[in-house]
């Protein structure tokens, strides 16, 4: 169990366990409760676990949304990984999971998560976030909300600033 | 100039106190150096050699004569008095205390100013000519564009944390490209097309450092409405697709040559057939919203060439000099381009003191409407003055030091801050250019050799853009001793070039002796029109090298 931070600020504990790649040889053991699986293992069981609540997936950085695009309506829960806090592929892939094929699920920030990226991945459609054990969690809500609003448009947000401005000051010539 | 609104105040407001909390957590030990290192980076905030650096954002090189004299007071007030235009049309303040940064920022944002993404692996600073609105030979002003791709990129969720850093450059003149756009990560050229519509054609993957290369064409023609979805592409392909293991190998050039330049785009196009309908497409309410702030200032009807002009020129060799070299045409009639040089010898390139910021300032509202442009060069620009003024102007700024009439010669030399003050450089670069300037002092003979670009960078990261001058300087390590290997035919307008490297190189205190027997073997070999570049592309590399090494 563990405190995850929800994208409006408040903190659940919630029991969704990350599996790591099984050693070589060895085959993935599910433990008991719900779990996330390594996506490319997902996909080899995927018949195994459609339909399975408790069994969702997890996308390494590296790895492209694009596998997992058909079956996002099967999946109770998609995780992204951050290896490292500076690795910014994760926040393509959620905008592509959440703009491109559509998923509405759960979508969770995993790995390096720290506190002055919270916003970003709240941006790009990540709506749980796994912060790193040593972070303080309590500034979670705090640094979630930064900003009140965006120049551009992302996942949480289609309508540039651009398109919500008004009209053109006359004063600003001067 | 583009002037904020509530909605930009706000998001400037909520990103100082975002950088305050962040760096109270990193006094108090709350976040890792590795942890705050992005941060303080994206806030324009090095740790240097001697101490931090502060890199404030002067978007696409224009600031009002407020701004000037605000910074003129931060660096009083938090520094030693002096600051440095950069190559990249900003200001760097080499001597802030860390924990004064965050109230330096909320100074700036009460004049509209920031440090955003002058630093780390994001978005930086767009930049373009800095002659932009005021010549004649233009599609269109640039700079509405500029100011929609600096907020389309300013904070922008996706692409925070790149690859490595990212640098979009636009120019609109059809002859010229001083925004040397073709030695960015995207260089757009504005262009009409058949149908007389603006739009944009589109390289990408031009750069200097280590590898450098001058950007492919990915497509002749997007158009201006979709702007931004394409940046948008353009910018995801690289986030998910460029390398990542080493930081040598993760700028978007590496990616694009990996690629293709045919490879890339199609992935570009394939990225962007499912984002050129989002709410990201441009309308033209925004486009001319944005135009609205770059609109003329109050010109009087005059004539070219008044008698105000015409009698000091004939009277005055050097005030004609000064006119021929640091003054441009402008589209106007009975108004000029006074380019300001920070160039004066004994003061490193593109330093000014605090007293010197406010002369600009205060020349700046009585010449030019209050306004002023840094360049890419190091100068600054006052870009609407009256013709009949020119010569009450220059009385006013020779005192100042900014009417060395040496602009686009050999001694307005390009040089990054160089090992007097940067953590990354092998070598001092300010030395350098200081001896060649004091080797070369006869005007007339500058004048006589005509445009030549001599740029001189301390390391490999090229700031000094030594890659793409006519001649260029690179500091290198050799066993703890400084050394510094010329490249020539380098150049960075429409006909950009890569430097070819001379040969072995040169101990520092050579260097006036070396590029004196360059200038030498040009002066030799000339043809009476030919200007420097001219010249050693008709003879090639050879000539120089049998005298440099003789």
């Amino acid at each position: 169990m563990r405190n995850i931070v929800k994208h409006d600020g408040t903190i659940v504990v919630d029991a969704w366990q990350v599996l790591e790649h099984p050693a070589e040889g060895d085959s993935l053991a599910l433990p008991e409760g719900p779990c996330l699986v390594p996506a490319e293992l997902w996909l080899a069981g995927r018949e195994h676990f459609v339909g399975n609540e408790q069994v969702g997936l997890w996308l390494d950085s590296h790895e492209e949304p694009e596998l997992i695009a058909d079956h996002i309506h099967q999946l109770p829960l998609i995780a992204v990984n951050f290896p490292k806090f500076s690795d910014g592929r994760g926040y393509s892939s959620a905008r592509l999971l959440r703009e491109r094929f559509g998923y509405r699920g759960e979508l969770r920030a995993i790995g390096d998560v720290l506190l002055d990226q919270l916003q970003f991945m709240k941006r790009c459609g990540f709506d749980s976030y796994a912060l790193r054990p040593d972070k303080d969690i309590s500034k979670a809500p705090r640094c979630l909300n930064f900003f009140s609003n965006a120049y551009q448009a992302a996942t949480d947000n289609d309508e540039p600033l651009f398109r919500r401005r008004g009209e053109f000051p006359v004063a600003a010539t001067a | 100039m583009y002037v904020y609104d509530e909605h930009d105040r706000q998001l400037l407001a909520e990103r100082v106190a975002q950088f305050r909390d962040q760096t109270d957590r990193a006094l108090a030990g709350e976040l890792s150096e590795d942890e705050f290192l992005p941060l303080r980076l994206q806030n324009g905030l090095y740790v240097q050699r001697l101490a931090p650096m502060l890199r404030i954002c002067v978007p696409y090189g224009m600031m009002r004569s407020g701004q000037l004299r605000r910074l003129a007071r931060i660096t009083r007030d938090y520094d030693k008095g002096y600051a440095h235009f950069t190559t990249r049309q900003n200001v760097q303040l080499n001597w802030p205390a860390l924990e004064d940064v965050p109230d330096i920022l909320a100074e700036l944002a009460e004049v509209e100013m920031h440090a955003n993404q002058t630093s780390g692996n994001c978005i930086r600073n767009t930049t373009t000519d800095q002659f932009a609105g005021v010549q004649a030979d233009e599609i269109t002003d640039p700079r509405p564009y500029c100011e929609i791709i600096r907020q389309w990129s300013t904070y922008h969720p996706e692409f925070a944390f790149l690859p490595r850093k990212f640098k979009v450059a636009v120019n609109a003149s059809e002859h010229s490209d001083r925004a040397a756009i073709q030695i960015h990560d995207i260089g757009l050229q504005m262009v009409r097309n058949e149908a007389g519509e603006l739009g944009f054609r589109v390289h990408v993957g031009g750069g200097l450092g280590r590898t450098p290369m001058v950007g492919p064409v990915i497509r002749d023609f997007i158009p201006e409405h979709d702007l931004l979805t394409y940046l948008e592409a353009i910018l995801r392909v690289y986030n998910r697709y460029g390398r990542r293991d080493n930081k040598y190998k993760a700028r978007i050039k590496i990616l694009v040559k990996a690629l293709t330049p045919e490879g890339f785009a199609e992935r570009v196009e394939a990225e962007w057939a499912h984002i050129k309908d989002s709410p990201t497409h441009l309308t033209r309410d925004a486009i001319d919203r944005m135009k609205g702030f770059f609109t003329e200032p109050a010109y009087k009807a005059l004539q070219d060439n008044p008698p105000a002009l015409a009698t000091p020129r004939s009277e005055s060799k050097a005030f004609d000099n000064w006119i021929r070299r640091n003054v441009n045409s402008h589209k106007q009639p009975g108004y000029a381009i006074v380019t300001l040089t920070m160039k004066k010898t004994g003061t490193p390139p593109g330093n000014v003191t605090d007293r010197q910021l406010e002369q600009i300032a205060d020349v700046a509202d009585q010449y030019s409407f209050g306004e002023v442009r840094v360049t890419h060069e190091q100068n600054v620009v006052l870009a609407d003055v009256r013709q009949d003024q020119l010569f009450e102007l220059w009385q006013a700024i020779r005192p100042m030091g900014f009417a060395t009439a040496n602009l686009n010669t050999l001694t307005d030399i390009i040089c990054c801050p160089g090992g007097d003050y940067c953590a990354l450089a092998n070598a001092k670069s300010i030395p350098v250019a200081e001896s060649i300037q004091r080797r070369f002092d006869d005007l007339d003979f500058l004048y006589d050799l005509g445009n030549i670009d001599l740029n001189i960078s301390g390391c490999m990261n090229a700031c000094g853009h030594h890659h793409v001058g006519h001649i260029g300087v690179l500091g290198v390590d050799k066993k703890g001793e400084e050394y510094y290997q010329i490249s020539l035919g380098g150049a960075s307008q429409h006909d950009a070039a890569i430097g070819k490297i001379l040969g072995p190189s040169f101990a520092r205190d050579d260097m006036p002796q070396v590029i004196e027997k360059i200038i030498n073997v040009y002066v030799d070999n000339r043809t009476e029109e030919e200007e420097f570049l001219d010249t050693y592309r008709r003879i090639g590399i050879a000539p120089f090298k049998e005298r440099v090494y003789a």
